[in-house]
């Protein structure tokens, strides 16, 4: 671990005007630092902000404070009676005691479990630029199908900014100037191309201070992840999935997926492939060919491809009330 | 008074003291006397020893394969706040640990880079986090050379191993070939099985301590003190009275570490440079990089059968892996040589040199791997002969050693296969792929477990006080297992003290020498060095009361007989009764065929959609002599279980193909069984003595767990969905091609 300077936000505004790295639960963040995979020079502590509410909003959605811990968020009353989806990503991830230090604000900025980043003798465009990608042409069980770029194959490993994907939530955030941001969470994370290291959007010293639920979507509500142990493994895949069926036909569809790419996956095609059709397993099947459509295996990962079609097949009957 | 009280086992034993002690606590599943130390965080483990002045010490392994080292640029870390010095030697360096139980220093020199992680260098400062620092940015320069990296690339240049003592490299008998031809029924399979980590939760450490007379001291993580002390005094090139070990403590270490590892030489030589203390933990990537892995294997097995299914014919045939020069290889075949007999068998080791990390042994060396090929390949046979894998065994069942025509000592697997199947509900298994909760696809599967029993010399003194109260001293081990509460246990039987009289003392080799823990002889052979030492304990004490030792009950610190009733203490006299025991192996070891004995029950589910298997529930019924502590054998069959699961379905160490170099090398993708991965577990022990063995009267059982377990599991696998899949783990990508389609 590199020496560092530390500094206590007592507010949000201290804390941007602070200029160094935020750290709230560290359940990443410090073991990078330990491994020196990140080495910033200052940390800010925004452990103690006052950040730590769920709200419901007059508009029936909800507002959580980016530093409620996944423990708690789990448990809230209206995440369990409105959005299952999100409890149940929440609950599939990690284990009891990190889940109890880390934040939502956090989780949303975990960094990839691909095994050569965490590899310091080893190559590693997200962490050494330029250096080259050693999962291409290495072992690469656990890493990405889709978003892939020639230069780096990494999966975001969060359970819970799947579900959150699917819930089309907005990240509210601070920055340094003062002013605020509201980004949806689809426009939050960047593909890979050529500069693997930048994964979201935020500008430095930008924090993260809420994110924003619609109110909860109709529908049934989902979430299966396929993991290698039935405890403390990242999703080889999963999905969370919202779909409401009306008079036969499904009238909406969310559906984002962890374990395929760069970041929660959510892919317009698959909804439109499944929108206004009767449910049945020809229309899933269509909607995992629009999934796959563009799906690249490594190797050691091609398996996932088989996998994902089956398991969105099986989540989209679980999600209609289809039989095989 | 004093006496010793050695017993080389030339002879059976028949009867044991322990059946006839007054105060009935041998066999009770007492609390671990160390339970609330361990719990409590206050028992010292190698890296918590508070020594004074320590310097911290953080290794720094090689970033090349293979290579020689061109230059350690120290000058480019000393400046930096904290750090004392980087030391190396090249020549002195281990360049891996050493086997267990070898008395010679492990492979030394660094210089010519063997492997991806190899300990180079040792960076020294005041304190740890200084000592990390320096080390990760530390710049060693390489001459990088080609190295050889693929298993199966390499396979063509597979090579016999010199002999072991444990099993011949080659075996065979008759002709198998015509066997094969000739059988009624047949299979011929390869298995599978990955390089495997021990993933002990305590890290190898190691605290070195110089004294002005060059006498080290070695607070080390080891479960063989007095050898691996023999072992660093060669390396270190002193005498090895000189060295002490000492190691109270040990979080685990299912083989990993039977020998020492480069850790305790850098952190010697280190605190010899500097002239002070110096500690060495190893970061857990360091523990995967530069330790020791249970091998790869690559296992052909050729059954035939007659038509009753009689065996016909047995191969084993096995590739495994290990650098140059090391002569352990991993006995695959171990457990084939006495489980079945057929009169045509052939069983051989080959292996293949790799610039990969050493091979050596973890848990059940031989049997852990070689089961999980020889079980599964019962399973296929039973199958493709159409009779019950339980009856296939039963058919099977030999009346001798195979090999010697020995006697077996005590032989109880069918009755482990019976009493299991019953308690199992073994009756109810479908046929493969038929039985389905839901999403789920059930399946049952049964294993035998059998597991070579040995004994070691070993040593114990036992000091029994005025006030009453026994001391127990040996260089003995209690890696997580239970010595503690078994010699314990032993003592008070024996001396008829409740066991908060008994004090046990381990891990130093100041105490008199033993075998410690590997191999699953550590409860046998240290028990019964503290059984003769209390069996002239005994005597002395007899002889105080002027009564035959026979006549003597000892009970709750009191000797009766003779209508008199005299406190021991008092008995013991005002220096006490020192005794010390020594057991040796001997005769019995050839002249009857020992061994451990079980039977393991899966129940699995595998996930129709995505191939995903969960283990719903465990048996294993086990007959291993007697049961010293009902609690700490269950915990032990337990984790053996447990490391089946591993085994089984996700412990798969990735060599990287183009350097040799671990993938997965900490626990978040090493993937050890959790909590929510382990299922209800059953234990039963069938009564057993084997007068054979030792006068205890007990055999080895902290691995037989493992030996079947996984292969019960994927019989299990097989079962619920008829895919069988050769390629351990079982991950669902293996499975998932041969489920049904949606």
């Amino acid at each position: 671990m590199k020496t560092f300077d530390y500094a206590r936000a007592d507010s949000p505004e201290a804390a941007v005007a602070a200029g160094g790295r935020f750290i709230a639960g560290g359940t990443n963040l410090l073991d990078l630092m330990k491994l020196q995979i990140e080495t910033p020079e200052k940390l800010v502590d925004i452990s103690r902000l006052d950040l730590a509410q769920v709200e419901r909003r007059e508009d029936g959605g909800l507002t959580i404070g980016a530093l409620v811990p996944n423990s708690d968020l789990a448990a809230n009353a209206h995440v369990v009676d409105g959005y299952p989806v999100l409890a149940r990503a929440l609950l599939a991830g990690a284990s009891g005691q990190l889940r109890n230090k880390a934040s939502t604000g956090g989780n949303l900025l975990q960094r990839t479990r691909c095994y050569y980043f965490y590899d310091t003798a080893m190559a590693c465009n997200k962490r050494a630029p330029g250096s080259g990608c050693s999962a291409i042409g290495g072992y690469n069980r656990i890493l990405a199908i889709l978003g892939t770029s020639a230069q780096c194959i990494a999966t975001h490993p969060s359970d819970m900014a799947v579900a959150m994907r699917a819930l089309d939530a907005v990240i509210v955030t601070l920055k340094p100037d003062g002013d605020r941001r509201r980004i949806s969470i689809h426009d939050f994370y960047r593909l890979p191309g050529d500069t693997p290291q930048i994964e979201t959007d935020l500008e430095a010293g930008e924090l993260i201070t809420h994110i924003d639920l619609p109110p909860p979507p109709a529908g049934q509500q989902l979430y299966r992840k396929v993991r290698d142990r039935a405890s403390y493994a990242f999703a080889l895949v999963s999905v969370a999935g919202i779909v409401s069926v009306e008079d036969g036909k499904i009238a909406s569809a969310a559906l984002a997926f962890g374990g395929l790419g760069p970041m929660p996956w959510r892919d317009p095609a698959v909804e439109a492939a499944l929108i206004g059709q009767a449910p049945s397993d020809a229309v899933f099947a269509a909607a995992a060919d629009a999934l796959l459509a563009e799906a690249k295996g490594f190797g050691s990962n091609d398996f996932k491809i088989p996998l994902t079609r089956r398991v969105l097949i099986a989540s989209l009957r679980e999600l209609t009330g289809a039989s095989a | 008074m004093s006496g010793t009280n050695a017993l080389t086992m030339d002879k059976p034993t028949p009867t044991s003291l322990l059946d006839t002690g007054a105060q009935g606590i041998i066999g009770k599943g007492l609390d671990r006397v160390d339970g609330p130390l361990k719990v409590s965080g206050s028992a010292t483990y190698a890296a918590e020893h508070a020594i004074d002045n320590v310097a911290y010490g953080v290794l720094v392994g090689s970033k090349v394969a293979r290579g020689k080292i061109v230059s350690v640029d120290a000058d480019s870390v000393r400046g930096l706040p904290g750090v004392i010095d980087v030391v190396t030697d090249f020549e002195t360096f281990a360049r891996n640990p050493q086997q267990g139980g070898e008395t010679t220093a492990p492979t030394q020199g660094v210089k010519d880079v063997q492997y991806f992680g190899e300990i180079v260098a040792i960076v020294l400062a005041e304190s740890f986090e200084a000592a990390r620092d320096a080390a990760q940015q530390l710049t060693v320069a390489y001459e990088e050379a080609e190295g050889r990296f693929d298993f199966d690339a390499l396979k063509g240049e597979a090579e016999k191993p010199a002999a072991s003592d444990q099993v011949p490299p080659h075996f065979s008998e008759g002709d198998i070939d015509s066997a094969m031809a000739n059988a009624a029924v047949s299979i011929d399979v390869t298995y599978t099985t990955p390089s495997q980590n021990s993933a002990a939760m305590e890290p190898h450490a190691s605290i070195a301590v110089w004294d002005e007379h060059g006498a080290l001291t070695l607070y080390g993580s080891y479960q063989m003190p007095t050898s691996d002390a023999q072992q660093l005094a060669k390396a270190l090139g002193v005498s090895a009275k000189k060295v002490r070990i000492v190691a109270p403590y040990i979080g685990g270490g299912f083989g990993s570490k039977l020998g020492i590892a480069p850790e305790s030489v850098a952190a010697a030589i280190a605190a010899r440079t500097l002239g002070r203390p110096v500690k060495a933990v190893m970061a857990r990537s360091q523990v995967f990089d530069a330790t020791v892995r249970r091998s790869n294997t690559e296992q052909r097995m050729r059954l035939g059968a007659d038509a009753s299914g009689k065996l016909t014919a047995l191969g084993h045939e096995t590739l495994t892996s290990n650098l140059p020069d090391e002569g352990f290889f991993e006995p695959c075949g171990i457990g084939t040589h006495f489980a079945y007999a057929a009169p045509n068998r052939q069983i051989d080791h080959d292996i293949v040199r790799l610039d990969w990390l050493l091979s050596g042994s973890m848990r059940a060396p031989g049997e852990a791997s070689g089961m999980l090929a020889l079980e599964c390949a019962m399973d296929e046979l039973a199958e493709a002969a159409g009779i019950d894998p339980i009856e296939l065994r039963r058919i099977n069942e030999p009346e001798s050693d195979p090999d010697t025509q020995a006697p077996f000592s005590t032989r109880q697997l069918l009755r482990c296969l019976d009493e299991g199947a019953a308690k199992f509900g073994w009756d109810k298994r479908g046929k493969a792929g038929t039985t389905r909760d839901g999403e789920w696809l059930i399946g049952m599967g049964v294993a035998a477990a059998v597991r070579g029993n040995m004994l070691m010399e070993s040593s114990a003194r036992v000091t029994l006080t005025r006030g009453g109260q026994a001391i127990v001293e040996t260089a003995m081990t209690d890696i997580g297992t239970g010595s503690y509460t078994i010699l314990a246990q032993i003592a008070g039987e024996l001396l008829g003290l409740p066991i908060e009289r008994v004090s046990v003392k381990l891990g130093d080799t100041d105490f008199p020498p033993a075998a410690g823990s590997g191999g699953s002889w550590g409860a046998g052979s240290s028990g019964s060095s503290v059984y003769l030492a209390c069996e002239t304990t005994r005597e002395q004490l007899a002889k105080a009361m002027k009564v035959d030792p026979e006549a003597l009950t000892l009970k709750d610190g009191e000797a009766i007989a003779d209508n008199r009733k005299v406190s021991i203490g008092e008995l013991a006299g005002i220096d006490g009764i020192v005794a010390t025991g020594t057991i040796s192996p001997g005769k019995q070891e050839k002249v009857t065929k020992q061994a451990s004995y079980g039977a393991h029950f899966a129940e699995v589910g595998v996930n129709v959609v995505t191939g995903e298997v969960r283990v719903r529930r465990m048996l294993g019924v086990f007959a291993a002599g007697r049961i010293l502590n009902a609690k700490t054998a269950r915990s032990q069959c337990i984790g053996g279980m447990t490391f089946g699961i591993g085994a089984a379905l996700t412990e798969d160490l990735i060599h990287d193909p183009r350097n040799g170099k671990l993938v997965n090398r900490d626990l978040a993708e090493y993937h050890v069984p959790v909590n929510a991965d382990v299922p209800q577990q059953d234990v039963v022990f069938l009564e057993e003595r084997d007068v054979h063995a030792n006068p205890i009267h007990a055999k080895g059982i902290g691995e037989l767990g493992i030996s079947g377990a996984g292969a019960a599991i994927a019989n299990a696998v097989y079962n619920a969905t008829g895919v069988r899949v050769r390629d351990y783990p079982l991950t669902l990508d293996k499975i998932l091609d041969g489920l049904p389609a949606l």
